[in-house]
């Protein structure tokens, strides 16, 4: 079996790798328009799916990952930023997780 | 004023403190592969990725061939290939090759959407400043979880784990509430995202992957779905 450092250097590569691929490939703007939009859309599409459903699922409570998940959504809809939104959802969760 | 890196500094703090706590449990992961604490402090301060070092750990603790953990390390970060391909069209356009590989070293979920999320073109020394703030804390969470195992409560590392996800939130919500083909995306997206999760072949996946599918999918149709957009619409 390989031993700790090599399985470490492997990991770290790959993972480079992956993230820095599209960066060696295109190194211009892209300017075909449907593969814009395409492109304009991707970070939205990620961020939402990355969101949910595992932001509901993270705390192994449905009922506290609900209301961390609703708390955000809500704060934002109020116009609240980064650090607000993110500590009306850790709050949420705390105070659900103490009195479940 | 603030220099683009003392920016990137400081709105990278809140991630920064998340990592900390978040990489904890990356540190209980790595000690049962047998890794000693700076080695797993190694392995995060050369790699940042949750889920990836989760998989990687899993392999090593599994004697797994190196060829299978370089293949599983592909699939779970498949979607850092969509993020840096947005970010190729984010960044500034005179950044040099070597700047932009610097940024691709550290593609993660969480400075993805803030680098993504910043007004006008990308300089690649705002990266450089969340970089700078957060690598040292993976690092550190992920040695002090080796070295020290579950040293947080459970119940501080899901509220940290949350917060988290959150700003995914707080990213998307202002131009989804601008734009409706965004809103329609992003809907979408967490519907697909939730089937993929119980579907049979797809609920089996890394979670990775499959906001990957998602992602790829919702975009795709869309782009093709709503008539092309002006300019700054939803950029």
């Amino acid at each position: 079996m390989p031993d700790a450092l090599t399985y470490i250097l492997v990991i770290a590569f790959t993972t480079f790798l992956v993230r820095a691929l599209p960066f060696l490939f295109i190194r211009r703007p892209i300017t075909n328009p449907r593969l814009k939009q395409f492109l304009d859309f991707v970070p939205f599409a990620t961020l939402a799916a990355m969101a949910f459903p595992d932001m509901v699922f993270s705390t192994g409570n449905l009922l506290s990952g609900l209301l961390g998940f609703l708390s955000a959504v809500l704060v934002a809809l109020k116009g609240g930023g980064l650090i607000t939104v993110a500590g009306a959802a850790s709050l949420a969760v705390l105070i659900a997780e103490l009195i479940l | 004023m603030k220099t683009e890196f003392q920016q990137g500094m400081k709105d990278g703090l809140p991630v920064a403190l998340g990592y900390l706590a978040v990489s904890f449990t990356l540190g209980i992961a790595a000690r049962r592969a047998g890794l000693t604490g700076l080695q797993a402090a190694f392995a995060s301060l050369i790699t940042n990725t949750s889920a990836g070092q989760f998989a990687g750990f899993t392999a090593m603790a599994a004697g797994v061939s190196l060829l299978e953990t370089a293949v599983a390390q592909v699939v779970v970060n498949l979607r850092y290939v969509l993020m840096s391909v947005g970010l190729t069209q984010k960044v500034r356009r005179d950044a040099s090759l070597l700047q932009r590989l610097l940024i691709a070293f550290d593609v993660t979920d969480e400075l993805f959407a803030l680098g993504i999320s910043r007004e006008g073109a990308l300089d690649p020394r705002y990266y450089y400043g969340m970089m700078a703030v957060t690598i040292p804390n993976w690092a550190l969470g992920t040695f002090l979880g080796t070295v020290f195992g579950a040293l947080l409560p459970d119940i501080l590392l899901k509220a940290v784990g949350v917060a988290l996800y959150a700003m995914f939130i707080a990213v998307v919500v202002p131009p989804a509430k601008k734009s409706r083909p965004v809103l329609l995306v992003c809907l979408s997206a967490m519907g697909l995202s939730l089937l993929l999760h119980y579907l049979p072949f797809t609920k089996d996946l890394s979670s990775g992957l499959r906001v990957a599918i998602a992602a790829l999918l919702v975009a795709g149709a869309a782009a093709f779905v709503f008539p092309l957009q002006k300019e700054d619409d939803h950029a």
